[in-house]
């Protein structure tokens, strides 16, 4: 047998499992456990994490600007509620429709972000979210409108796990599809199809000068993101028993887009990263009146361009220049 | 419907002047600014306090609205915006993102949430009505002044930029950057005094459309994606693009309100997007142009 | 479909290329053949357009009028990526790399994509051995295996010059288009760059845009002289260095300039 050739050594070294990481996630599946107060926000992160990830796909890896990502997480959530209300309240099926649901609709809209500048781009995704956000409102007798749709009894887990009031079934329910989808999209992006989505990222003129279909690949990386995306809807409409129009609005996909920011870019442990930062700081600044939380959240965004994304997880190029370009 | 057709080019006029200054900026510097409604934000509240405060005539307010825009504007284009001109599309988002909230939070703190009411002088309130049964036109003077002032606004842009060298060397800089500042254009100059005219104008635009649209603290997050639809749907590289552009949308909007109130601003926006899908580059595009 | 009157063994073939934009004719009535193994060169003043026909060439613009076939199929409508996997390859005078990635991981996915694995989810990039292999050589060959596993972004001018030529070649092109390949590159790393020019495949047809006459003439057989979006004249390398008027197009130049 020949020895392996050193481009495959070192492509395939590039992509093994670190040893930190069955660490963190055993942390996180027994967070529920030692600390069951707790259980709410651990699932509240595990949900936010996965929207965050899918955010992730899009923009950290094909480099599509998308400010209206909220529309598949509240397609998701929408459509495993109004499943569980109506048809059968199973979450794994529930959960699926969400996925499907939302997944279309990525389709659909997909077709929108292939062409034209990044404004276009921003305008045609914030208008798509927009747009759903006028039809949830509208279609009130579906939605239950502004009130939103409530009432939303889940069936027990696998036919054996209620959700209780402690919340620990829903922590490790979302923890898992966390940890599946996680998994699954990690393979995507170490694929060669993840390869040409970060191709088109990096230069799109150069992408398509090698034979990369470069509108086709958009439209596959939007549609799964919008897929994932939906599974973490769904999985908040059935752990809270409850959707709401908010889900839709602008500043889901803005604080979305500022998680990923914040945990970095183009690495899939950066989505949940950023949504566990966001949320512990949100918790516990929420004790402070709305309007701080948005002052010092705004002045966080400012002072972190201006510094430079990349060099937030490196403090010690805060200051002095003369980094290489 | 005339009254319609009225109020919408009322409308439209008005958010023409608003968002005249994104036009440029976007096709000049090539940076996408989400906080430009805090710009106008600032002209409706420098309006209110002048005439609450100091019992200044609303007619003065208007150049003071638009100075006090323009002056802030130049100041953070000299020190926040310039160094971000080379970023990424997704950094100015998130930057100007920022800037907007800050604004808005900080307006909430210093002003409060409610609506700001201002009291127009006695002369614009009233209407005007012509004609009679259905094709009534009816109009309300404030609107007739708004029509006016814009229109007078719009002419003196086109003057400056087609008879100006001031607009000559702006209109150098937006085809091409490099060029203008090899001829010996100082591109910064023309970088500065742009923003800062184009934040007034926003500033004005806040004033004048403080008592059609409502002031408070979330105007800047409320009325950007209209903004931002006149400067994708008008094209960035003329002004009478985004002034057709903001027409369309100001009778699109008042007229979906009124006709078919189910569904008005999802016409808006899935109109948007069709026009998008089928002109990314926007509807009234240059020939020949930098796309 | 092959288009009427084309010799067999013409790989590219374009005929009375017209491109306007408003008022302007950027190129005008150019006609260009190229054979199997042509070694052809483009020269011209600033100017003249020659970038403007490499996008027309590989479908970046669209013609106002005329036609191009590859391998006697008509491809004028055909866009851009596709005329790549049809044998169509081009390299950028300003480098277009990917910053983000890796000299390997470029190479990778170019294989890839050009072996039809580009749209594989589930197995990673390096699964393949034979895509692997390919990169090796690669690697190889351009002098960049020393720098195979550090980010495009931080490699130094002359090795990302060698990594825009290296791409183009991992495309397995039938056509290569290089658009002027030493352009900005150091005394030193240029003859690195000319002995892989003069290494390139003799089935490989290949189109040089170029301004360093040096290079021209010790690489180029036929060349073709383009002045103001027109074709002045075509002829063999050594008919050019004689004929006055290319001398006077760029003698002209320099008196003006």
């Amino acid at each position: 047998m020949t020895s392996a050739s050193p481009a495959q050594r070192s492509l395939l070294a590039a992509r093994r499992w670190r040893a930190w990481e069955p660490l963190l996630w055993l942390a996180a599946f027994a967070a529920p456990l030692l600390l069951p107060s707790h259980a709410l926000i651990v699932n509240e992160i595990a949900i936010v994490a996965l929207f965050a990830v899918s955010l992730d796909l899009v923009l950290g890896y094909t480099g599509i600007v998308s400010l209206g990502h909220a529309a598949f997480f509240g397609m998701g959530a929408y459509s495993a509620a109004l499943f569980a209300k109506y048809v059968m309240p199973d979450p794994l099926v529930g959960l699926a429709v969400g996925i499907a649901a939302a997944t279309v609709l990525g389709a659909l809209f997909s077709v929108t972000i292939q062409r034209g500048s990044d404004l276009t781009r921003l305008m045609v995704t914030l208008g798509a979210a927009l747009i759903l956000l006028e039809l949830a409102n509208k279609l009130d007798w579906l939605t239950g409108g502004a009130d939103g749709l409530q009432g939303v009894i889940m069936g027990p887990l696998l036919g054996r796990f209620e959700f209780g009031l402690s919340g620990r079934t829903a922590a490790w329910y979302s923890l898992t599809v966390l940890l599946v989808l996680f998994f699954l999209a990690r393979r995507l992006v170490e694929s060669p199809l993840g390869a040409t989505f970060k191709a088109i990222r990096d230069n799109r003129l150069r992408a398509m000068a090698i034979g990369i279909p470069v509108g086709s690949r958009l439209a596959v990386s939007y549609t799964l993101a919008a897929g994932l995306a939906g599974a973490a809807g769904a999985l908040l409409a059935q752990t809270t028993g409850f959707a709401s129009l908010d889900l839709f609005e602008f500043h889901r996909s803005a604080d979305v887009m500022l998680m990923l920011v914040v945990g970095g870019t183009g690495w899939l442990y950066g989505g949940v990263a950023g949504a566990v930062v966001f949320k512990l700081m949100q918790d516990a600044l929420s004790a402070m009146t709305p309007q701080y939380w948005t002052f010092w959240l705004g002045l966080f965004l400012v002072v972190l361009v201006l510094v430079g994304r990349d060099r937030l997880i490196r403090p010690w190029t805060w200051f002095g220049k003369g980094r290489r370009p | 419907m005339l009254t319609i057709l009225f109020d919408g080019i009322a409308y439209g006029m008005l958010l023409f002047i608003l968002a005249v200054g994104l036009a440029v900026t976007m096709g000049l510097m090539n940076f996408i600014n989400l906080a430009h409604g805090a710009f106008a934000m600032a002209g409706g509240y420098i309006t209110v306090l002048l005439m609450q405060r100091l019992d200044v005539p609303f007619l003065w307010c208007l150049p003071l609205a638009f100075a006090g825009a323009g002056l802030l504007g130049a100041v953070l284009e000299r020190t926040l915006y310039r160094p971000l001109y080379h970023k990424p599309h997704l950094d100015q988002v998130l930057f100007s993102i920022g800037l907007a909230f800050m604004a808005v939070a900080a307006t909430d703190y210093f002003m409060g949430s409610t609506q700001q009411i201002i009291q127009l002088p006695e002369f614009l309130r009233g209407r005007t009505e012509l004609g009679t049964g259905d094709w009534t036109l009816g109009m309300g003077h404030y609107r007739l002044f708004i029509i006016a002032v814009c229109a007078a606004l719009t002419v003196g842009l086109q003057y400056v930029l087609a008879r100006t060298r001031f607009g000559s060397r702006l209109r150098a800089s937006v085809d091409d950057q490099r060029v203008a500042a090899g001829l010996g254009i100082n591109v910064n100059v023309v970088f500065l005094s742009t923003f800062a005219f184009g934040s007034g104008l926003a500033g004005l635009g806040g004033a004048l459309g403080a008592e059609v649209l409502g002031l408070d603290p979330t105007f800047p997050l409320k009325f950007i994606i209209y903004f931002l639809v006149v400067v994708a749907v008008g094209g960035t590289s003329s002004i009478t693009g985004p002034l057709l552009a903001a027409l369309m949308l100001g009778i699109a909007d008042v007229a979906g309100k009124y006709y078919i109130p189910k569904l008005g601003a999802f016409i808006v926006y899935s109109l948007m997007i069709l026009i998008l899908i089928w002109r990314p580059q926007g509807l009234f595009v240059r020939n020949g142009g930098k796309a | 479909m092959s288009l009427a009157g084309s010799p067999d063994d013409n790989v590219l073939s374009a005929r009375g290329l017209v491109k306007r934009f408003g008022g302007i004719t950027a190129t005008s009535n150019v006609t260009l053949h190229l054979k199997k193994g042509a070694r052809h060169a483009l020269i011209g003043p600033n100017g003249a357009g020659k970038t403007t026909l490499i996008n027309l060439l590989t479908g970046v613009l669209q013609p106002t009028e005329g036609q191009i076939a590859l391998e006697g199929r008509d491809v004028t409508r055909l866009p851009p990526h596709r005329r790549v996997r049809r044998g169509m390859v081009r390299t950028f005078q300003i480098n277009q790399l990917f910053d983000g990635l890796t000299p390997l991981e470029t190479l990778a996915l170019t294989v890839s994509q050009h072996r039809g694995l580009g749209a594989g989810w589930w197995r990673p990039l390096g699964a393949h051995r034979a895509v692997a292999e390919r990169c090796d050589q690669l690697l190889e060959q351009f002098h960049l295996t020393s720098v195979k596993d550090q980010t495009t972004r931080v490699l130094a001018y002359g090795k990302r010059r060698l990594l825009e030529i290296a791409i183009a070649l991992a495309c397995e092109p039938r056509v290569l288009l290089l658009d002027e390949p030493v352009a900005g590159v150091p005394a030193a790393d240029s003859r690195e760059i000319l002995d892989i020019l003069a290494a390139l495949p003799d089935d490989v047809a290949v189109l040089l845009i170029e301004h360093d006459m040096d290079l021209v003439f010790r690489f180029a057989r036929r060349v073709s002289v383009l002045v103001y979006g027109e074709l002045l004249v075509e002829g063999d390398a050594e008919a050019i260095a004689r004929d006055p008027t290319v001398k006077a197009v760029y003698l002209g130049e320099e008196a003006r300039g």
